[in-house]
């Protein structure tokens, strides 16, 4: 019997990205956020979450993708990871829906870079293609710093 | 897990702890019946809860060791080292099974078969002590077959307390009931106790009536018992609860955002024109504060709880280094704060182990050094100005000066040179810089774990300050500083590229405003790195934009043109002005913990929410210096403003008061304070002759009298001229009874001044010059003064 899942959805940059809802504490419009200087580019900065201070991580820089447009204010996704709530921010909202594990694939051989890496797998839907996120990859920001830091010197 | 089981092993740890001390503080005084018992009584629970919760492994354990306690309690067997070794050894074995408990529910697969053996060997040891008629009915203890014969500590007075009858361990060891009472007071003898029990098995009497009717007890004491036994009222015994540590924190927590919530309040309340808001907000305000404190004071423990395992760390160590040491506890119900108490323990121990291993010498050489071959180590706890201070002293061979000095110059953290100048404060200081360990001698002991920088570091993490001093031979004290919590702290808000950070308090030292004009002179710079001229001391100066990579706000000036806001922090001893922005104001933030993906920045200790409700970051000025190299590269420039620095320091600590005179064309001399006994003026018809000296009657006394401005005017001084009728004003200087007058012209002042010779003396009678009050002063070297002047001081018999 095919077990099914329901995930959050949204979206980067044009594509379909989501996370199965019970890793999903909030969604939660967008906050003024504190800037943190010296931190690897992909955090956004810090939020106030009710008096708990979470940091906010820019998807699209965590995936490699360009920068989001001037103007266009990002959406906060809060998870739940092992070491508290993260935030990411993403571009849009959409619905939350049910999807089959039969319709699960690895990522394609051809996709490289971090995208691969944080990937759990594609869920092939009628029409387009559910980009499953590995939320405990994606908050890691270790390998992310290293990378950074070879690079800088 | 049950419940009854957590509650279990929450009480076990807790009487484990206490038997740890108790244990050691039987060692030294193996005669306390009181100490016995209640060790008996530990154990006798631990036994009898086991057996009910089924924990069969620790209930043998238990029993081996209980039957050991009970022979010790009857007198049949006094501590020794190695029993209380053997004890100890079971605590620990109680321990590891309690946490076996903890972790599967099971008590462990390890039966310590080699323990309980050990543990009934040490029991059958032959007691040393002679034992008294009473017992002759007793089958004496058949001798000990161990290969080690015990050796007694201190004669037990056991007379009253070897039963000729096995007493019911319950009954005697429940101080709960009047006969367990008057048996821990030692007002009843054990034998008559169970003679009265029996009796009282068989008729309906009270036990303190039969035992008053035997004669075996007086009765006021049986009164007595029965007033501290109603005192013991159950109900008002309970005052205390368990409360899960969560729950606190997370209380901590809300109060924190309490007082978040209240400080936006204040805020809307101050533009506010609603008087009756303002007064609400205000009485808000009160109460939050309030609650913040007594929330705080529900996390607080007394320093007592991390110490209370000293004395068995010392023991052991003791024991295996073949020391001994003797600990002292001043201020254990010192309170601080949680998170606090668990950041020193370490340290602690460490500072603890040191003094122990290194600190206290062996007994033979305390010996030969005329001390007590018993070391002392004193542990001393108070509070202070919102800090907490912790001593750690010991009364040993104190830090070797000269092998510091020497390891310090050879391994190149400070050039030779400037090892042989360095204050012997700062030399003590050196040992807690990385990698300066003292090597020459590695024992098991120390080099393992924490080293002194580690203390160091993590003390300094926590906001406090290490500091060491030793007087060779006598002992060494380091003393730690710290702050009383860490939830809430007062800090400097700072505004640089826009963004809000907060300064810790601690860390600041001043605030220095440069004008835009005088921003410019004031800056220099040395190879490339600003410096600020910080009353004649090079201050490096660190721009916080630039260390993190921060643009200032746009239609600011550039560096240079603007006024500049330099704050004056400090770092691991070291100073550094820190350029912002803007300073805002300081507040008392709460401080949270930065998420993982940010931890690894070493700039930043942690981060706040301000009253606007947005987040600020709270700068870790040890990283940041670390980060700008102002403590690494510039270590050398470092060490030699610190010579400056303490040399400042000194002024404040080692200040000597002198007393600054005027002497005719002598000019000023100094005299320290000390060797004045008084200062007095006569009219100098007073004075009179014996012989050439001129002399006047003080106190009953004959004063010979020295005037200083001709004391160098040649032997020819010419006669005094008492003609005419003047104020003298006398200096007195007594020494061993005899007392000696100076006269100068004119007092002149007196000082606190650190004294430099700045120039070695002159003349007799001087010990050199030094720069007093901008005037080069002659220090006066008195005792050689008054020697030179009358040879025969002092040698005549004391008057009176």
């Amino acid at each position: 019997m095919a077990s099914s899942q329901q995930f959050c959805t949204f979206f980067l940059d044009g594509h379909f990205f989501g996370t199965p809802v019970p890793q999903v504490q909030e969604v939660i419009q967008n906050q003024v956020m504190t800037r943190v200087p010296l931190a690897p580019n992909v955090v956004g900065g810090m939020i106030n979450l009710r008096g708990q201070i979470v940091s906010a991580i820019d998807l699209r820089r965590r995936l490699g993708l360009q920068d989001r447009p001037d103007g266009q204010l990002p959406m906060n996704v809060v998870v739940r990871t092992s070491d508290g709530a993260v935030s990411l921010l993403v571009d849009e909202i959409g619905d939350v829906i049910e999807v089959d594990e039969d319709t699960l694939e690895s990522p394609p051989e051809t996709l490289r870079g971090f995208a691969r890496e944080v990937l759990r797998g594609v869920y092939k839907l009628s029409g387009r293609l559910l980009l499953a996120l590995d939320i405990d990859r994606v908050v890691d920001l270790g390998d992310f710093n290293k990378l950074k830091n070879n690079q800088k010197f | 897990m049950d419940e009854i089981v957590k509650d279990f092993l929450i009480e076990s740890n807790e009487n484990l702890d206490r038997l740890d001390q108790e244990l050691v503080k039987l060692e030294s005084d193996p005669s306390s019946k009181e100490l016995l018992a209640s060790i008996f009584r530990t154990i006798h629970t631990i036994k009898g809860s086991c057996g009910f919760l089924g924990f069969a492994r620790l209930e043998k354990l238990a029993h081996a060791g209980e039957n050991l306690l009970s022979r010790l309690r009857d007198g049949k067997l006094i501590l020794t080292a190695e029993i209380t070794s053997g004890l100890l050894a079971m605590v620990d074995a109680v321990r590891k099974m309690l946490s076996a408990i903890q972790a599967s529910g099971q008590d462990g697969d390890e039966d310590y078969a080699s323990l309980i053996e050990h543990l009934s060997r040490l029991q059958l040891a032959q007691t040393q002590v002679p034992v008294p008629e009473v017992s002759a009915a007793v089958p004496a203890t058949p001798p000990a077959a161990t290969g080690k014969p015990a050796t007694p500590l201190a004669p037990v007075n056991v007379a009253s307390t070897v039963p000729p009858a096995p007493i019911p361990d319950d009954l005697l060891a429940d101080p709960g009931r009047i006969g367990g009472l008057l048996l821990e007071r030692g007002q009843v003898r054990p034998e008559d106790l169970v003679r009265a029990l029996e009796q009282q098995e068989a008729g309906r009497r009270r036990i303190g009536e039969i035992l008053v009717d035997q004669g075996a007890v007086r009765q006021e004491d049986v009164l007595a018992a029965q007033r501290t036994l109603e005192s013991r009222n159950p109900e008002a015994a309970v005052e205390t609860i368990r409360v899960g540590v969560t729950l606190l924190d997370r209380l901590m927590n809300l109060v924190g955002e309490l007082v978040l919530a209240r400080n936006q309040l204040l805020q809307f309340s101050n533009g506010s024109q609603d008087t009756a808001f303002q007064a609400l907000s205000q009485r808000m305000n009160l109460i939050a504060s309030e609650l913040q404190e007594e929330v705080m004071r529900t996390r607080m423990q007394p320093i007592g709880n991390i110490w209370n395992k000293f004395p068995r760390t010392v023991r052991d160590l003791a024991l295996s280094c073949g020391k001994e040491v003797r600990v002292e506890m001043e201020g254990k119900e010192t309170d601080l704060d949680r998170t606090i108490i668990e950041a020193i323990k370490d340290p602690l121990t460490h500072l603890v182990r040191n003094s122990v291993d290194h600190g206290i010498e062996s007994p033979e050489d305390r010996k030969k050094a005329g001390k007590d071959p018993t070391g002392r180590l004193v542990l001393r706890a108070f509070h202070e100005g919102g800090q907490v201070n912790i001593e750690i002293s010991d009364d040993g061979a104190g830090l070797n000066l000269e092998r510091i000095r020497r390891t310090a110059a050879d391994r190149g953290v400070v050039p030779a040179d400037q090892a042989a100048r360095m204050q012997d404060r700062d030399i003590f200081n050196l040992i807690f810089l990385p990698g300066f360990s003292t090597a020459e001698k590695v024992s098991n002991v120390s080099g393992r774990g924490v080293g002194m920088d580690v203390v160091k570091t993590n003390v300094e993490k926590i906001g406090g300050t290490v500091d060491v001093h030793s007087t060779p031979g006598k002992g060494t004290t380091v003393k730690v500083k710290i702050p009383l919590t860490l939830a809430i702290i007062p800090a400097l808000m700072v505004i640089s590229g826009g963004e809000r950070f907060a300064i810790p308090q601690v860390s600041l030292l001043e605030l220095v405003r440069l004008e835009a004009g005088e921003a410019e002179k004031g800056i220099e710079m040395v190879h490339g790195a600003p410096v600020y001229r910080l009353r004649g001391r090079l201050l490096p100066l660190v721009y916080l934009n630039r260390e993190l990579q921060i643009a200032s706000p746009p239609g600011k000036p550039a560096d240079g043109h603007a006024a500049i806001n330099i704050v004056v922090v400090q770092a691991d001893g070291r100073e550094f002005g820190l350029v912002v922005d803007e300073i805002t104001d300081t507040e008392e933030i709460v401080v949270k913990p930065l998420g993982k993906q940010l931890k690894g920045i070493s700039a930043y200790s942690g981060a706040t929410i301000m009253g606007d409700g947005r987040v600020a970051l709270i700068l870790d000025i040890l990283g940041l210096a670390q980060r700008a190299q102002v403590i690494g590269e510039a270590r050398e420039s470092a060490l030699k403003e610190k010579d400056k620095a303490t040399q400042k320091e000194e002024t404040a600590t080692d200040r000597q008061t002198l007393l600054l005179v005027q002497c005719g064309e002598q000019g000023r001399m100094a005299i320290p304070l000390s060797l004045v006994s008084r200062l007095e003026e006569f009219s100098s018809a007073a004075i009179e002759l014996a012989g050439a000296q001129e002399v006047m009657q003080y106190r009953g006394q004959i004063m010979p009298l020295i005037r200083l401005s001709r004391l160098w005017a040649g032997a020819a001084a010419e006669a005094v001229p008492v003609s005419t009728e003047q104020r003298m004003q006398v200096v007195v200087y007594s020494e061993g009874g005899h007392s000696v007058g100076l006269i100068v012209d004119r007092i002149v002042d007196i000082v606190d001044e650190k004294l430099v010779i700045q120039s070695p003396a002159q003349r007799r009678g001087v010990l050199g010059s030094s720069v007093i009050q901008r005037r080069v002063t002659d220090l006066l070297d008195v005792p050689s003064v008054v020697r030179h002047a009358i040879p025969n001081f002092g040698d005549a018999p004391a008057v009176n």
